[in-house]
């Protein structure tokens, strides 16, 4: 009895107060939003936004609804964070290699550039290669072009546009690729368990990938031209380049910063998982038999692998969420076209606040739920 | 033509003289601009010092010479061409960023004079920062009253030593000291001294504290108050009573999964709303709530790994002793599982300390801020550079320094098990 009370009441305490704060703060919101005269609803989300934006991915103006500016918003947060992930991947990879290198020098400049980067907040990072590095460079009309048709200017880099015809039969036969190369992959593994046989996967599977686009060129009718940017004169002192495809500046200085910051803990993560595997495993594993390549790939990677997706996923999500500096720089991501232009010229607070925390809510429960069913699968099953 | 042992003097002759050229030659072209290959096309004058330093590399690369010097470096840095090449890199890209880091930071740099027309050389202007440098560490604070924040911060450093002075016999006394009394000293020194408002001190507003000094208050009162939040929350996480559990869970996982940015925008346009309207709150108070009730979650989660790595041993050896909830968690639990999670709760500190420029949203100017500020300035346009490099060393070093601190905790702190 005494312990059953002793299990009740410390909840319902709990309850209580969480309750109490909860109807503290709707009461006072009701009362403030009275008094103010705004009504609570996301009514406003289909009205005509009329202001507009810098950088869009999908068509944008003013005459669009606020529902659409929140669209573009969350695009361009989710292709900062596109860039950043593949970027800080390959970057951290190397350097992680890079930290458990047997050559002095490699280990100590991966080390160094680990403590360099770490240690700088990431907004001052953002900061330093917008406002410092990056308006260092030459006006339009003063740039020279990188292998004839990059041009990286004070107003960002612009790079020929890929004019594609046919666009959909390419992606198709990409698709037809990937399929027949899982199949072949599976056709491969029975054969090997059943029979003992091993076929080049390898090159079969490269060689298909390359032949089945290259095919829908020579037959399909698709067809890819370059639209390479040329600068144009508008008046004495203004230049600006027409065609192929801008990308400002804005969004280098994220991307760059966000890339080296996070390729850093990437870095310690790759370090840590192939630290984490005993020698014992590569000894053995070389004891029956197999090549360097083969103990790699069965014994080495699948292990490592194991304990380095966790973090590594986990840091995804924070590149993600600090994505969100973009609003210092005056990139047009979720936080500064929805939770700043939108906020300023609707006032409705509550909502849009609101709005764009479950967006980013939502996001990383999504890849926590991801995350949790991968290390259920991959988990060792214990006898 | 593989080297071997049997030339072994000649070949250590000729590696090493190729290898020296290879460096004198980048050297040269780095530091005096002397090109000693300008007789072959540009491209093989180019790569000139890699070939001939591979060479050089190849020729002494003799396993086992019986020399230990040169065996130390073959192992080392020239296992393989691939190695060599590398290293080699490396090498040419420390000597050829020298002069120029250190004609921009010394050499070509200027630190004379008051105003703007003081810098004349191509290098960096260290006077904007010694013009500006009461800005940058004191924001708007009225300059004849710094001193007031000079005096916290001493008081408080000191006070923070206290830990080291007392005997055994009152050891038992300094968590308490650290947790409880610590803080409200720490919070009445500020309040009355920085702030001032009573004993004849001046007032000064939270919205003219700024710079370096706002930066370690607004760090140092949310490191005080995230870690008992947080270490609450990984114990209600774990706890047996539903409730409990799963509102620890909803509000750890609600915190980690927004940015920043957004529970500070939050703090600033949508908290005010959920508030009595003659209730007034300080920018800066509502600040520091949100970063801790945010660091907090990540704290809580931290903490909850060392729970969870302890033997179930242990809870059964205090139960069995017949301690309570609490008894066993201060004695027995906490204890062991704090020391294990000093690595991660030293990280969400120094992500902490970093995070602190982002207050910049809700209009309050910490380093970054200012500087933010100060390059905006007519009379000094044109020194981001130097800004930033200055606040980016400024925090590098508090950083590093409270990582290395924290590496030292945890060794002083291993108990073999």
């Amino acid at each position: 009895m005494n312990a059953k009370v002793r299990k009740i009441i410390p909840q319902i305490l709990t309850l209580a107060v969480v309750a109490l704060i909860f109807g503290f703060f709707t009461i006072n919101a009701q009362t403030n939003m009275e008094n103010r005269g705004i009504e609570f609803g996301y009514g406003f989300l289909s009205q005509e936004s009329s202001f507009d934006v810098q950088f869009s991915l999908i068509e944008y103006d003013g005459s669009h609804s606020y529902a659409r500016a929140y669209l573009v918003g969350l695009l361009n947060t989710l292709l900062v964070a596109f860039i950043g992930i593949i970027i800080s991947t390959i970057l951290g990879v190397v350097i992680g290699i890079a930290r458990l290198s047997p050559n002095y020098l490699i280990e100590r400049s991966a080390t160094f550039y680990v403590e360099f980067f770490r240690n700088i907040p990431l907004l001052l990072q953002i900061f330093f290669w917008y406002f410092a590095a990056l308006r260092a460079l030459p006006l339009p009309q003063d740039a020279d072009a990188i292998m004839g048709v990059f041009f990286l200017t004070i107003k960002g880099l612009f790079v020929p546009r890929f004019v594609w015809e046919n666009l959909d039969i390419f992606l198709y036969s990409i698709l037809a690729a990937i399929i027949s190369m899982i199949v072949i992959k599976n056709y491969a593994r029975k054969l090997q368990e059943n029979e003992g046989k091993q076929i080049p996967l390898l090159y079969i599977s490269l060689g298909l990938f390359i032949i089945l686009p290259l095919l829908t060129f020579l037959v399909g009718g698709v067809s890819l031209s370059f639209e390479i940017p040329v600068i144009k004169q508008l008046s004495t002192t203004s230049f600006v380049y027409e065609g192929g495809l801008g990308i400002p500046p804005e969004l280098i200085a994220l991307t760059l910063a966000l890339a080296l910051y996070t390729a850093t803990f990437i870095a310690e993560c790759v370090r840590a998982g192939i630290q984490g595997i005993s020698k014992g495993q590569k000894e053995a594993a070389a004891s029956i038999g197999l090549t360097p390549n083969q103990v790699l790939k069965l014994v080495i990677m699948p292990q490592a692998l194991r304990i380095i997706i966790p973090p590594t996923t986990n840091q995804y999500l924070n590149l993600t969420k600090n994505s969100s500096l973009a609003a210092a720089i005056a990139y047009p991501d979720l936080v500064l076209v929805f939770a700043g232009t939108a906020l300023m010229q609707t006032g409705r607070a509550i909502e849009i606040v609101s709005i764009t925390m479950f967006t980013y809510l939502s996001i990383s429960l999504s890849i926590s739920v991801l995350m949790n069913w991968y290390n259920k699968r991959i988990a060792i099953t214990e006898k | 033509m593989n080297p071997d042992k049997n030339n072994l003097n000649n070949y250590i002759y000729v590696g090493t003289s190729l290898f020296a050229l290879a460096i004198l030659d980048v050297f040269l072209s780095s530091f005096f601009q002397i090109n000693i290959t300008s007789f072959l096309p540009s491209f093989l004058s180019f790569i000139f010092p890699l070939i001939v330093g591979l060479l050089g590399l190849h020729l002494i690369r003799i396993e086992f010479s019986g020399i230990k010097k040169l065996d130390l470096i073959n192992k080392n840095i020239n296992t393989n061409t691939f190695n060599a090449l590398l290293t080699l890199v490396i090498i040419f890209i420390i000597i050829k960023s020298i002069p120029p880091i250190m004609s921009w930071f010394i050499v070509d740099a200027n630190i004379s004079g008051d105003t703007k027309e003081a810098c004349t050389g191509s290098g960096a202007c260290w006077t904007y920062i010694k013009i500006w440098m009461r800005r940058f560490v004191y924001g708007m604070y009225p300059n004849e009253l710094q001193w007031r924040i000079n005096i916290s911060f001493i008081l408080l450093v000191a006070l923070a030593f206290v830990g080291y002075i007392p005997s055994e016999k009152f050891k038992k006394f300094l968590t308490l000291y650290y947790v409880v009394i610590y803080p409200i000293i720490a919070f009445i020194l500020i309040y009355y001294l920085i702030s001032g408002g009573a004993f004849g001190l001046e007032w000064v507003e939270t919205g003219a504290w700024g710079g370096l000094s706002l930066t370690f208050i607004v760090s140092f009162f949310c490191l005080i108050f995230c870690f008992p939040v947080g270490m609450f929350l990984a114990l209600g996480r774990r706890s047996q009573l539903p409730t409990l559990k799963y509102i620890s869970i909803g509000f750890i996982e609600f915190w980690r999964g927004v940015p920043l940015i957004t529970v500070l925008f939050m703090s600033s346009v949508m908290f005010p709303m959920f508030l009595p309207e003659d209730f007034f709150m300080d920018k800066l108070v509502r600040v520091i709530i949100a970063i801790s009730l945010f660091e907090a979650a990540y704290v809580a989660e931290v903490i909850r790994g060392g729970l969870q790595a302890l033997p179930k041993g242990q809870y059964d050896a205090a139960k069995s002793l017949g301690m309570g909830y609490w008894k066993m968690h201060i004695f027995v639990i906490l204890p062991q599982a704090l020391k294990l999670v000093i690595p991660g709760i030293a990280n969400t500190f120094l992500a902490l300390v970093k995070d602190t420029p982002l207050i910049f949203v809700v209009g309050l100017l910490e380093i970054v801020g200012m500087l933010n500020l100060a390059k905006t300035n007519p009379k000094w346009l044109g020194f981001a550079m130097e800004g930033y490099v200055f606040a980016a060393i400024i925090f590098w070093i508090i950083c590093y320094a409270m990582s290395k601190y924290s590496y030292n905790l945890e060794l002083k702190y291993k108990t073999e098990r």
